[in-house]
């Protein structure tokens, strides 16, 4: 009893407890945080539109500008975000596409403006999307370094596609 | 190490790892870096354990001090009993 390694056993069993405990209060300081992102997402042209094998397919050229550093803290390791287009059709309530994503590594990079053309293909499930009202949305997930993970968006709504292929 | 050695062992251990803990968390949330906090603690751990874990002098400070043997003077160890006959196989054991 009470030999070297016993004490040894002890002591990185009782440190491992705490270290278990201060993570778990790390996570739970991350409610103290209120983040209030912005985002603005603009289509600045459709490139093109047409029905390829049957479905609608379109290229967008958009501009995503947006501020997440309220979201990180201090224990947050990086943010997934994603730009998706969103519409409903007859058959879905919600059809959802990712155009674009990314990876947030630091606060430094969270404030960023960029314009894209679709990074994944933007084709329906059909023909559906001439005229068709759709929503561009901004998700993001948080990764934090310690807890759970935890995800959010910004819906902007009001774009429409064109009526005829181009 | 002694009994009195082993219970301040064990005291010492608890109370610089819990004190080093909070220590590491304040200062992480204040600066804001959680790696510093990992840091701090990391250090807290092997400054307790080069302290409390190796049997340092100051741990043996209350030896225990056995009683004289005056009983066993006083009822001496009978002699040992003849071994039984017939047993072969004694050579085996050992």
């Amino acid at each position: 009893m009470h030999s070297f390694l016993y004490r040894l056993n002890a002591l990185l069993t009782f440190s491992l407890t705490i270290l278990a405990f201060i993570c778990g209060m790390a996570s739970f300081s991350d409610n103290f945080n209120t983040p209030s992102p912005s985002v603005d997402l603009k289509v600045l042209n459709v490139n093109w539109f047409l029905k390829q094998y049957g479905n609608d397919e379109v290229s967008l050229t958009f501009s995503v500008e947006a501020d997440l550093r309220s979201l990180f803290t201090w224990n947050t390791k990086q943010i997934f975000v994603f730009v998706a287009a969103e519409y409903e059709t007859p058959k879905n309530a919600l059809n959802q596409i990712s155009l674009w994503d990314g990876i947030i590594p630091s606060k430094d990079n969270a404030k960023f403006s960029t314009q894209i053309s679709n990074k994944y293909q933007f084709i329906d499930q059909g023909t559906n999307l001439r005229g068709k009202p759709f929503n561009l949305t901004l998700h993001w997930h948080v990764m934090p370094k310690t807890g759970k993970m935890f995800a959010d968006k910004i819906v902007m709504s009001g774009y429409r596609l064109p009526d005829e292929y181009r | 190490m002694d009994w009195q050695g082993q219970k301040l062992a064990e005291h010492l251990m608890q109370i610089l790892l819990v004190s080093f803990a909070l220590g590491a968390f304040v200062t992480g949330y204040i600066v804001g870096s959680f790696q510093l906090m990992l840091l701090i603690y990391a250090a807290g751990v092997v400054l307790t354990s080069l302290f409390t874990v190796p049997n340092w002098p100051w741990f043996n400070k209350h030896p225990l001090t056995w009683l004289e043997p005056v009983e066993a003077e006083r009822h001496p160890k009978p002699e040992k009993p003849v071994a039984p006959v017939g047993k072969k196989k004694s050579t085996k054991q050992k």
